[in-house]
């Protein structure tokens, strides 16, 4: 009974997650200057792996955790060098 | 599914709560990125995701976890430590590029108001 529920609640979450993903990747489809899009595609990171770990928990496995933090450090590297270029390409140029 | 029909009720309403707040956090953070007006203004809510969305997931994935291995289960606590290290970086970067990119966009717009047709190429901006 409480597993269905938990099962339930866990799909009910990832769906949530991936319209939260779909609204970034329309901001990022749509913001207006650069570092819109970065910051939006920051929020895509995060909720990809958000995503990850909600699937991570349905499924009972540690592999998911591991991609997890993949996709955490793959964001943050992703977007601060994209932040460091928005703040050093307009100074060459 | 098969495994979630041995957690205990009281752990279950547990996971089920914190994961839901943690999703619905990511949500609504990510609703305000879409409507919020100005980028300074746009900045903010993603924040909300990245610190009370992340935290209660990763909370709700430990107490699964350990009650589904009968031990502790705290290597979620890696991920936490990182994005609570790492995003305030990125925004600052950001925030810093952002900056330097408006005024840029309005000295050059200066420049153009008193000569048309200046001698450097202006960088068009996107």
């Amino acid at each position: 009974m409480s597993g269905s529920m938990l099962y339930a609640a866990l799909l009910v979450a990832q769906a949530m997650t991936a319209l939260a993903m779909a609204l970034a990747s329309w901001r990022l489809l749509r913001g207006p200057r650069a570092h819109d899009r970065v910051l939006a595609l920051d929020t895509m990171y995060v909720n990809a792996m958000l995503l990850l770990l909600i699937f991570g928990m349905r499924e009972a496995s540690t592999f998911y955790f591991e991609a997890a933090l993949v996709i955490g450090m793959l964001g943050f590297v992703s977007t601060a060098a994209l932040a460091k270029f928005l703040l050093r390409g307009e100074v060459i140029e | 599914m098969t495994h979630l029909a041995d957690v205990p009720p009281l752990v279950a309403w547990l996971v089920a709560v914190l994961t839901l707040a943690g999703a619905a956090f990511a949500l609504i953070g990510s609703i305000g990125l879409l409507r919020l007006r100005t980028f300074y203004e746009r900045i903010h809510p993603p924040t909300m995701g990245t610190t009370l969305g992340v935290g209660c997931v990763l909370l709700a994935s430990m107490l699964l976890f350990s009650t589904l291995a009968m031990r502790p289960v705290v290597h979620e606590i890696v991920i936490a430590v990182f994005v609570v290290l790492t995003t305030p970086v990125t925004y600052m970067l950001l925030v810093r590029a952002a900056i330097h990119r408006d005024r840029v966009a309005r000295e050059d717009a200066a420049r153009a108001g008193e000569t048309p047709r200046g001698d450097r190429a202006s960088p068009r901006l996107p």
